[in-house]
């Protein structure tokens, strides 16, 4: 349930295989699964499920409460909400999947570089992160989307942005741990070229921690995504997001609040389930990473 | 120590000074020029003219950024030509409120979660432990801006008890208090879960040690144990964890001040974004950023006088 649990839990002598602990452990890991898998399978199903065109307008019903034809109302324009939403998990997958996955490899590569480069290079790489993960995060988004305008490209550039120091930080100091063990000096050794040794060696070492911190990240973008989309920064409308959805229950919270509670519940859902997963993930593989606050 | 505390205030300063140059960079990598792109397409060309000489845009790149960073040290972050104010004006009449915000929200977040961190601690490996522990992430989890919206569904529209816009009127403490309710509850629960989280894993490592050995071996209450003697040791984590929190405070703070339209920092720049004010983006970009560092510093130094071994780090 903690941070370094394992560690711990020998440490005073509580068998960390409580029975009950184990069950919880396991059903809050199972929880995020079955949340995950149905955002992604509600993302990726979105044309066929939906039950209306999320653009379609409907003026003579807007705002109507959930009903048996609209199970979670309509919207101020009086598009249906329910296929709305679903079409938002499609936008909020592809922008988290998308970015998520970009810093990842941005950041591996960089890492690498900083960790098994020249000491100059290392130092201005260091230099480059440090001075990044000290600027407030949200603050940095901000103005990167006021130099290069709003919209989902500006949404996931900001992301890479925000997110590459904290990954290359990790591969950096793994491959530094990495660039002494024997194993390595002895591919130098033996006349292994450096890009043989980055990619055959070091890679698979590091990757691992990496794709953990990445799935933990994954409800970050997501809300992310969102929180800006709501402020009208993220993804444009019309296109369906749960933030420019939120934003709409908003503006009418007074006439229909069943918008905004209906846009929230799936933010919620898939922060959760992701939250979870990545928690059970994490116990399983490494336990001294840790979820943080955003 | 003093050489510690040295090379850390460098260290701050230099990441300050990239930070003023990144900024000021991403502002050329942009095609067209920020004048013309705060007019809008339609500006006659003797108004733009007027605009780029009046905002240094004429001069020669090296030129206006030591203008830049000469002023910014002189304490003058720029002009907005939109409100025909200096920007650090704009700045310090919300900081009051943001920073407000965070304290109280913090403040709430610390003793809340202190206190079920002890509670986990006191009954670990039970059901209630458990319980504690998803609920904490379960905290960590929830976006703070639709805590914000939920909160202001229901205590502010549906039960009228609390307001729903705005810092409450200047001067009466009693309104000021009241608008803060719903929004530092917005921003600060995710800490509570985080920090009891955090708390916990601490206490529990500090458990192992043989003072606790010892108190136990006296016979004390084990409440006692945890309130007293563990707490005192497993806190100063926490003290680091705070003040890089900060940032992330600042963070919710952008979307639960907008929210509920609370003057603000975050109110400040998310309307300077939208029409594209730059004077106004990057000044509180640098602004923030300057007092983030100074807190984050501050806190290190903080533990490094607490905590021998971080300056050891340092040393050599």
């Amino acid at each position: 349930m903690s941070i370094g649990a394992s560690a711990i839990w020998g440490r005073v002598a509580i068998p960390r295989s409580h029975p009950l602990r184990r069950l919880m452990r396991e059903r809050m890991g199972a929880l995020g699964l079955v949340l995950v898998v149905g955002f992604v399978l509600a993302a990726l199903l979105a044309p066929w499920i939906a039950p209306y065109d999320p653009l379609k307008l409907d003026v003579l019903h807007k705002l109507a409460p959930p009903s048996l034809a609209h199970p979670a109302g309509t919207d101020q324009l009086g598009r249906d909400t329910l296929s709305r939403l679903i079409w938002g998990a499609r936008t909020a997958l592809a922008i988290s999947l998308g970015a998520t996955g970009l810093a990842g490899l941005l950041g591996l590569a960089l890492g690498l570089v900083a960790g098994y480069g020249p000491r100059w290079l290392d130092g201005l790489l260091v230099l480059v992160f440090d001075s990044f993960s000290s600027l407030p995060m949200i603050l940095f988004a901000l103005a990167v989307i006021t130099v290069a305008g709003p919209g989902a490209a500006t949404l996931v550039m900001v992301i890479v942005l925000v997110s590459i120091p904290g990954y290359g930080r990790l591969i950096r100091a793994q491959t530094l741990t990495l660039k002494t063990a024997e194993f390595i000096q002895a591919e130098r050794t033996m006349g292994a070229s450096t890009l043989r040794i980055l990619v055959h060696h070091l890679l698979p070492n590091v990757v691992g921690p990496l794709v953990i911190v990445l799935s933990m990240d994954i409800p970050v973008v997501i809300m992310l995504e969102a929180g800006l989309s709501y402020l009208n920064l993220g993804v444009r409308p019309p296109t369906p997001s749960w933030g420019n959805i939120l934003y709409d229950g908003y503006t009418s919270l007074r006439q229909q609040p069943a918008l905004v509670i209906a846009a929230g519940i799936p933010l919620v859902l898939a922060t959760i389930g992701f939250t979870f997963l990545g928690e059970g993930l994490r116990d399983a593989l490494d336990p001294k990473l840790q979820v943080r606050p955003r | 120590m003093l050489n510690y505390a040295i090379k850390r205030v460098a260290l701050a300063v230099v990441i300050l000074i990239t930070v003023m140059l990144a900024m000021y960079g991403m502002v050329f990598l942009v095609p067209g020029d920020p004048a013309s792109l705060a007019l809008g397409p339609r500006a006659t060309p003797a108004l733009k003219a007027e605009l780029i000489a009046r905002m240094g845009l004429d001069q020669p790149i090296h030129k206006q950024v030591w203008h830049f960073f000469a002023n910014a040290l002189k304490g003058d972050l720029g002009f907005d030509v939109w409100s025909k104010r200096p920007v650090l004006d704009q700045i310090l009449e919300v900081f009051p409120n943001t920073l407000m915000l965070g304290v109280v929200a913090l403040g709430w977040a610390i003793v809340l979660g202190v206190a079920l961190g002890c509670l986990a601690t006191v009954w670990r490996g039970t059901l209630i432990d458990t319980l504690l522990g998803i609920l904490s992430v379960s905290m960590i989890a929830v976006p703070s801006f639709v805590i914000a919206l939920y909160s202001l569904l229901i205590f502010s529209v549906w039960l009228g008890w609390l307001p729903a816009i705005g810092a409450g009127t200047p001067g009466d403490w009693g309104s000021q208090a009241r608008a803060l309710i719903l929004p530092s509850f917005a921003i600060g629960i995710s800490w509570v879960g985080y920090l009891a989280r955090l708390v916990r894993a601490s206490m529990l490592e500090v458990m192992g040690a043989n003072h606790i050995r010892t108190a136990r071996a006296f016979g004390l209450p084990e409440t006692r144990i945890v309130t007293r003697y563990a707490l005192r040791v497993a806190i100063i984590p926490t003290i680091a964890i705070l003040a890089v929190g900060f940032g992330s405070i600042l963070s919710s703070a952008v979307f639960v001040e907008t929210v509920f339209s609370r003057p603000g920092i975050g109110t400040l720049v998310t309307s300077a974004v939208a029409k594209r004010n730059y004077p106004v983006v990057m000044g509180t970009v640098l602004f923030m950023t300057a007092f983030y560092l100074a807190v984050v510093t501050a806190a290190d130094l903080l533990i490094a006088r607490l905590d021998p071994r971080v300056r050891d780090v340092y040393r050599g």
